[in-house]
């Protein structure tokens, strides 16, 4: 059972609530993908559409919110969003998010350490959003983060584990759960993830713009699941030189 | 008779734009009159998150800047 922060979850699949064409769209689909934590942005109001509200859709017993500081781009402006999230949402669950640059969206190392520790310290519960840096995991650990999640590739790109070589060494090296997460465009590449050891996956962009977004979130709770047996199963090793499944003996008779 | 002389009426900013609210006003009577249920709401009031039970009590003031933000979609 995956636990983070002693909270127990019985899915390794995290879902997003973004870019789905409508609101029972990402509703059935999250249903289908049996996630038990989703994740959910901060934004002005629509005063034009004051009855436009997520949260009618979400079902608070079901999942967990993991509200994200998405449009921060420095730790102040992170932290703003966290304090607004807490007030919203009633929880201190975060998914710490601080992306200067909008044309890559890759997360800034020096701000996301510093509003993590001051976030750890003010009781969050920070799940901090990385660049696949096993140092920069290390940092984050020991200032609190209750869990890692590096990036497979940037965020909506949807090119898979682009980061392995750094995921593994994170994973090797972690003490907190690591999520994989960003860019995990098909079931394949959550199953990856999870066949590295990863402890979970959190995926959005793939099923909410997926042709039928329902069945794509199923396709990815089995490729989670999948991964996550093969990872406890014990993967055999890779080899340079073939090794025959079939005996080498008894064919004495051909020749 | 122009806004500002006028003292039935007071101007506040609220997400970005600027609005007029009758003195006396309080935040909840702000967010009925825009049509929002106040419990899927949060309110920033002059940079300060207020709690939920202060929507019935804390009174808008001259150049109050509000910001009212709430969960969307979101990765």
């Amino acid at each position: 059972m995956l636990t983070i922060a002693g909270r127990e979850f019985g899915s390794r699949l995290f879902g997003g609530t973004g870019k789905f064409a409508s609101a029972e769209l990402m509703r059935d689909a999250l249903a289908a993908s049996g996630t038990e934590m989703v994740t959910v942005a901060l934004r002005r109001v629509d005063l034009d559409d004051p009855a436009d509200d997520i949260m009618r859709f979400l079902d608070r017993d079901r999942y967990l919110l993991l509200p994200n500081t998405s449009g921060a781009r420095d730790a102040k402006e992170a932290i703003r969003l966290a304090n607004l999230s807490r007030a919203a949402g009633g929880s201190p669950w975060l998914k710490l998010e601080v992306t200067p640059d909008p044309r890559t969206l890759l997360p800034d190392p020096v701000e996301t350490l510093k509003a993590t520790e001051e976030l750890v310290k003010d009781g969050f519960i920070v799940l901090p959003y990385m660049n696949a840096d096993p140092i920069l995991a290390l940092r984050l650990q020991d200032v609190g983060a209750a869990a890692v999640m590096p990036l497979g590739s940037p965020i909506g790109t949807n090119q898979g584990i682009i980061t392995a070589f750094q995921v593994r060494i994170i994973i090797e090296q972690a003490r907190v759960p690591v999520v994989v997460d960003a860019g995990l465009g098909a079931p394949s590449h959550a199953a990856l993830a999870m066949e590295m050891g990863a402890d979970a996956v959190l995926v959005n962009t793939a099923i909410a713009v997926a042709g039928d977004p329902v069945r794509m979130a199923k396709a990815f709770a089995m490729a989670v699941q999948a991964g996550r047996d093969a990872y406890e199963a014990g993967l055999g090793e890779a080899r340079d030189k073939a090794d025959a499944s079939s005996p080498e003996i008894g064919l004495d008779f051909l020749r | 008779m122009p806004d500002y002389l006028d003292e039935s009426v007071m101007k506040i900013v609220c997400n970005g734009e600027e609005r007029t609210v009758a003195p006396g006003n309080k935040i909840v009577d702000l967010l009925r009159e825009l049509g929002l249920e106040p419990d899927t709401v949060v309110v920033e009031c002059n940079g300060v998150v207020l709690k939920r039970e202060e929507y019935d009590t804390h009174l808008l003031t001259e150049g109050s800047v509000l910001e009212l933000i709430r969960f969307v979609g979101g990765g």
